[in-house]
């Protein structure tokens, strides 16, 4: 199955973090990535952008609403994702855990809808 | 005399009672659909009591019913043109009914309370769960088990069930490393059926407590090394043995304290006893059999004909130490109010005090009040009697407490 691992993370957490510490952060994507790609296990993964960039859209009454802002105003904001490929539920928490994301914020785990 | 199709029906009702679990756990742990296990499995029973009456009962019923219930799996999983991955499961289902001998259905009930237990499944549906697949009742009966409205009770489970299909929930035996914490979610969910059916007066629930000793067995004979499923058994099979003894002759509830330790039965507290020490022996100890042993500690008094309160007091601080429970509180309360008295159980309960949990808890008040009056708090624990009994759901328990209430106030 692909389960998609939606990474929530506190942007102003992160503007408070060091260079140093920040280095830090990036290395551990990056082993946690890698680790992923060894097991053969990841599809896709991307960073997004920063909340203040995102835009949500609406058709209400066939009117186009743009407004400024992503769709959820919570404390952790969307920050990323990893599109993996796991045989059950228990394997992409394994995945999940080893996240350095959910000892910062929390990884949501989605399986996805094969067609 | 049976017709034959009576016969038919019989056999059939009575292959259901004892493979249920055993066939929705085959066909579900490979298909991980339960819904559809469930309902080729309903098919494959009524198939069975058209075919049987007029050519008979065959030699193996679960092979047959078995056979039956995967073929309708397969073809469910066809008409509803299911992605690729479910028809391979399918496949291989096909395969192994094909290659098996029609004697070895694997038994994977274990690795199915598993899947019911998850993590991932909401706590409160996990033992309605396990009585629906392992057991085979349907909602409406687990709905009145549980007090909750049949139509949520129903949805709960749907929700459940697509969960673990859509999530894709394993179903096996969890890694050494997740097995204990696991395994303590199943155990937990077999206790919850077990306490529906110890408080409950009416019969059809207290069925329940039956049904608990039974997967309690049936989890320590799938898992024979897990100390903590003996010790779940050994907690279960203890209070069952004071079962005869809760209940005087007019149908009033009869507190531990006063029970008559002649009615207790013997059989199964020895039972009881033998799964405690099987599980002291696995060095390894845990909250069930730590509650295993202060019933054993209650259960002695039929031999020493006095309760060890200090042996029980150490077993609630032992037991408040691993779980911090606020229950456990109220139990270690009333072992230190037999030990140094009541003004000191009062002040352990007055530290709980403030629990939100407590607030609709009988157990709670009932301990409360008891405490209160032999403090000579007359009117405080006449109010405490009657949060308690305003709480209790159990009609011979509301009259017992409404009993002592009177019998306070006026000495």
């Amino acid at each position: 199955m692909q389960y998609m691992l939606l990474i929530y993370t506190s942007e102003a957490a992160l503007a408070k973090t060091s260079q140093q510490e920040m280095g830090q952060v990036m290395a551990a994507y990056g082993a946690y990535t890698e680790a992923l790609k060894k097991a053969g296990a990841l599809v896709s993964a991307d960073r997004l952008k920063s909340v203040s960039t995102a835009t949500t859209v609406r058709v209400a009454d066939g009117k186009t609403q743009v407004l400024n802002g992503p769709y959820a105003e919570i404390k952790e904001e969307l920050g990323g994702y990893y599109l993996i490929e796991a045989p059950d539920l228990d394997a992409a928490i394994g995945w999940a855990a080893r996240c350095p994301a959910s000892a910062q914020g929390a990884v949501e785990v989605r399986p996805v809808w094969t067609m | 005399m049976a017709t034959r199709d009576e016969l038919a029906r019989q056999t059939a009702e009575a292959v259901a009672r004892r493979s249920y679990g055993k066939l929705v756990a085959y066909l579900a742990a490979r298909t991980r659909d339960v819904s559809a296990a469930e309902e080729a499995l309903a098919d494959a029973f009524a198939s069975a009591l058209t075919a049987w009456p007029g050519k008979g009962v065959p030699d193996n019923p679960e092979a047959w019913l078995m056979t039956a219930a995967a073929r309708r799996s397969i073809d469910a999983a066809r008409r509803r043109k299911r992605g690729a991955e479910i028809l391979a499961h399918h496949a291989l289902l096909a395969d192994e009914m094909a290659s098996d001998k029609p004697h070895d259905i694997p038994d994977e009930r274990l690795a199915l309370m598993f899947a019911c237990a998850h993590p991932a499944i909401d706590a409160s549906v996990r033992a309605p769960l396990i009585l629906q697949t392992v057991l085979g009742f349907d909602a409406a009966t687990i709905a009145s088990a549980f007090l909750v409205a049949p139509a949520s009770m129903s949805q709960r489970l749907v929700r459940a069930k697509g969960k673990i299909r859509g999530a894709g929930i394993p179903f096996r035996m969890p890694g050494r490393d997740e097995l204990a914490a696991r395994l303590d979610a199943v155990l937990d969910a077999i206790y919850a059926v077990y306490a529906e059916g110890w408080n409950a007066g009416d019969a059809p629930r207290r069925n329940l407590a039956g049904e608990a000793s039974w997967l309690g067995r049936l989890v320590v004979s799938l898992l024979p090394g897990a100390p903590e499923a003996l010790g779940l058994l050994a907690l279960i099979l203890h209070c069952e043995a004071r079962r005869p003894a809760r209940r005087d002759a007019a149908g009033g509830f009869v507190p531990l304290s006063e029970q008559d330790t002649a009615l207790w039965d013997v059989a199964r507290i020895a039972e009881a006893e033998n799964a405690l020490t099987r599980a002291g022996a696995m060095d390894s100890i845990g909250r069930f059999q730590l509650e295993a042993a202060v019933q054993s500690a209650h259960n002695a008094r039929r031999l020493t004909g006095r309760t060890d309160w200090p042996a029980i007091l150490s077993l609630y601080d032992a037991l408040f130490g691993l779980t911090a429970s606020p229950i456990i509180a109220i139990n270690r309360a009333v072992a230190l109010a037999e030990v140094t008295g009541p003004q000191a159980g009062l002040a352990a309960l007055d530290a709980q005090a403030d629990d939100p949990r407590l607030a609709q808890h009988q157990p709670y008040w009932a301990a409360r009040a008891d405490l209160l009056a032999r403090c000579g708090r007359t009117a405080e624990a006449d109010a405490a009697y009657g949060q308690a009994v305003g709480l209790e759901t159990d009609a011979a328990v509301r009259g017992f407490l409404l009993a002592r209430r009177a019998r306070r106030a006026g000495g």
